[in-house]
């Protein structure tokens, strides 16, 4: 009988390493979606356990909005590099430029255009499976979405027709054009995220942690002054001390106020937060009550 | 900080409270935060009612609502000093069977609501048959809407007897049986005042401390070659590493082991982690090993110690759970997932189905969605198996009919 202590953290990392090795070894053609952010910085720590001491057998890839923090970008790079793994960016402006994405104002909020890249990126490479690092304590639509996702030749998630997915026996069969999305940290929350972050000691952006910024008080929420976002006449800058819980598209990531300045520190606020983390920051998913699922059913990730 | 991950799913319908007790378990131990009470706070106000209805957090999709159907499951997270919980929540009605196995499937321990009103019934004992049939290891009775019967005593005992008989014949041992008011918090968190008679533990101090280190065989090694690691590299160039999870038991540096199909053995040279090697691997560790022989292995192959063999065998038998609307078509060929290994495989002999409700068997000629049945089968290519009651990794298939693609059935080998 063994007395081998198993933490609930070894159980998720051991989960998630095993499902990437399923996808490296059923799918044909895998990528790994990368953005810098600390969900995907995770998935790379478990990618290197996964397949170290040999490269992964999946290239990196980010469907860039040009609507990123720098510094989120920066990490992207500066990470893929210490790696040495191939990373491929594919751009928003790419898709304006052919004409099949039409924003009206340049300045809005990115992210529902970014189906319409990724989909083409994944057209334009053939990738048959892409892991991405989406949890289901994130929302409800995630929380009824599959470890294994299945698409259509649309990208379309079709959440009635979802295949059983049980035991850890992944069915990983897809039709040419077809694809398939795997979240192998779709059972860790926001919590277990952090506390890997700090086991690991994990290098993540340095605004994940609290600094101060100019913001500005829009419709209840806080937005970071950018080049993207400037203050309507009325509204007041103030500088605050900020910490951002996701980082995504500039004009529509608000932070949270924190004084946070690392991974322990944060852990003790997220233990007595009272706000969940796209509650608090993602004011695109507040447009109302299926935002995510409506999304997901265009080939969102 | 250590704190252990246990899965669970609740079995029972919304009329026996389910929805309201996740929305307990989740409210009183402050998991539920405030845009989510305020979002549902919200949705009481509009549908008229007077205070907030926890069942709303467990609440659908837009295409659930609008097309009145229901997603099989959805899965929930909370957690406490002492443990992580996942809760895997499945829907009760139509499809129920289909539903409640694919969630058990990864459960450490199911609670079966009962409404203390009603007592034990044909649902109680289907949920029950499932939860046997899938092998979860502990099983909380959770007789609710106590409440409703004057919390007595003599009601919760008659109820606790009756169950009690029923699951002996299912050879299930690991029931605990709890008194409860979800509406009212009585012993789901809290204790309440209303319940002094009741000495056992309440749900969540239940769930916080029930011993789970033995859910998985800690007996017989079991390793499915999962991916081969060849780094090719300078520093790496004779590397071959064989990647994947101890499915059960343990393995150490220098242990002989045999491979499965071919029947070579071999020896542990190392067990190679990212974060160090080790002298001895667990269930569940993914790990990486190195053998002492260079020999031909490639995924799909099993990894066993020569002194505890698993059966080698290209015709079996299984209980099936059939996942489709599409009926199983004893002409076809289908494929079978089992541990890392996919082969074909054709259904020689359905030899009964069981009525879930009465435990019946029956004679069968073809299976529908939610009929369970012990069948034959035989597959292109040998597997490696065991028993589903000794081992829940390499005792379970999935069934994918070629044609569409899908996954048809669960298999679970007798």
């Amino acid at each position: 009988m063994s007395s081998h202590q198993f933490s609930h953290l070894d159980a998720l990392e051991s989960e998630s390493i095993h499902i990437m090795r399923e996808v490296a070894a059923e799918c044909k053609n895998p990528a790994l979606l990368f953005s810098g952010g600390k969900d995907s910085i995770v998935m790379l720590r478990i990618a290197e356990k996964a397949f170290r001491p040999a490269k992964f057998p999946f290239p990196l890839v980010h469907i860039d909005t040009e609507h990123n923090f720098p510094e989120v970008i920066a990490a992207r790079d500066k990470l893929a590099a210490d790696l040495g793994e191939r990373l491929i960016v594919r751009s928003l402006e790419d898709s304006i430029k052919r004409g099949t994405i039409i924003i009206k104002d340049l300045d809005k909020p990115r992210n529902p255009y970014q189906s319409v890249t990724l989909l083409e990126t994944i057209a334009e490479f053939g990738f048959d499976a892409c892991m991405g690092g989406a949890r289901r304590d994130e929302e409800k639509a995630r929380a009824k979405e599959r470890i294994f996702s299945f698409r259509d030749e649309f990208g379309q998630w079709d959440p009635k027709n979802q295949r059983p997915e049980l035991w850890d026996l992944y069915n990983t069969r897809v039709l040419p054009g077809e694809n398939i999305r795997v979240f192998p940290i779709s059972n860790w929350t926001e919590m277990d995220i952090w506390e890997y972050i700090a086991r690991e000691r994990l290098y993540i952006p340095e605004i994940y942690y609290a600094h101060t910024r100019e913001v500005i008080r829009r419709n209840g929420s806080v937005i970071p002054v950018s080049h993207l976002v400037q203050p309507k006449p009325g509204e007041k800058v103030e500088v605050l001390s900020v910490r951002f819980r996701t980082v995504g598209d500039m004009t529509c990531t608000a932070p949270v106020e924190s004084l946070a300045s690392n991974p322990q520190q944060i852990i003790e606020e997220t233990s007595t937060t009272r706000i969940t983390e796209r509650g608090a920051t993602r004011m695109d998913d507040q447009t109302s009550d299926a935002s995510m699922e409506l999304r997901k059913k265009e080939g969102y990730f | 900080m250590n704190t252990q991950l246990l899965r669970f799913i609740t079995a029972g319908s919304v009329d026996d409270g389910k929805s309201t007790l996740i929305g307990r378990l989740l409210h009183d131990s402050k998991s539920i935060f405030e845009d989510q009470l305020s979002a549902i706070s919200k949705t009481s106000e509009k549908r008229g009612m007077a205070a907030v209805d926890l069942s709303l957090l467990t609440d659908g999709l837009q295409a659930e609502r609008e097309q009145g159907i229901t997603i099989d499951v959805a899965y929930r997270y909370f957690a406490t000093p002492r443990r992580k919980f996942i809760i895997g929540d499945t829907p009760g009605h139509e499809q129920y069977t289909r539903n409640m196995v694919t969630a058990a499937s990864t459960a450490n321990l199911v609670v079966i609501l009962i409404d203390a009103r009603k007592g034990v019934l044909t649902q109680t004992r289907r949920h029950t048959f499932l939860a046997s049939l899938v092998g979860v290891p502990h099983i909380v009775l959770a007789v609710n809407k106590m409440d409703m019967v004057e919390y007595s005593e003599d009601i919760f005992n008659a109820i606790v007897a009756e169950y009690r008989a029923f699951a002996a014949q299912l050879d299930i041992h690991n029931v605990t049986c709890i008194p409860m008011s979800a509406l009212n918090g009585d012993m789901v968190v809290e204790r309440g005042d209303k319940l002094n008679w009741y000495q056992g533990e309440a749900l969540l101090e239940m769930l916080e401390t029930v011993v789970i280190d033995y859910d998985v065989n800690t007996e017989d090694f079991r390793f499915p070659v999962q991916w081969v690691c060849r780094p090719q590299t300078q520093e790496y160039h004779d590397f071959r590493g064989y990647m994947g999870r101890v499915e059960s038991g343990e393995i150490s540096v220098g242990d002989e082991i045999t491979i499965l199909p071919s029947g070579r053995t071999n020896r542990v040279k190392e067990i190679v982690t990212y974060d160090g090697k080790l002298q001895t691997a667990y269930a569940p560790q993914s790990v990486t090993l190195t053998l002492q022989d260079e020999t031909d292995i490639s995924r799909g192959d099993m990894f066993v110690k020569s002194a505890n063999l698993p059966r080698v065998a290209k015709e079996f038998e299984a209980m099936l759970c059939w996942l489709a609307e599409t009926p199983l078509d004893l002409n076809r060929k289908y494929i079978i997932k089992h541990t890392t290994r996919v082969v074909k495989c054709l259904f020689s002999r359905l030899e009964y189905r069981v009525d879930v409700n009465t435990l019946a068997h029956h004679a069968a000629t073809m299976l529908n969605m939610n009929d369970i049945a012990r069948v034959s089968l035989k597959v292109q290519q040998p597997l490696v198996l065991d028993h589903y009651s000794k081992n829940r990794f390499t005792g379970s298939f999935i069934v994918i009919d070629e044609a569409s693609n899908n996954t048809v059935a669960a298999g679970m080998i007798v």
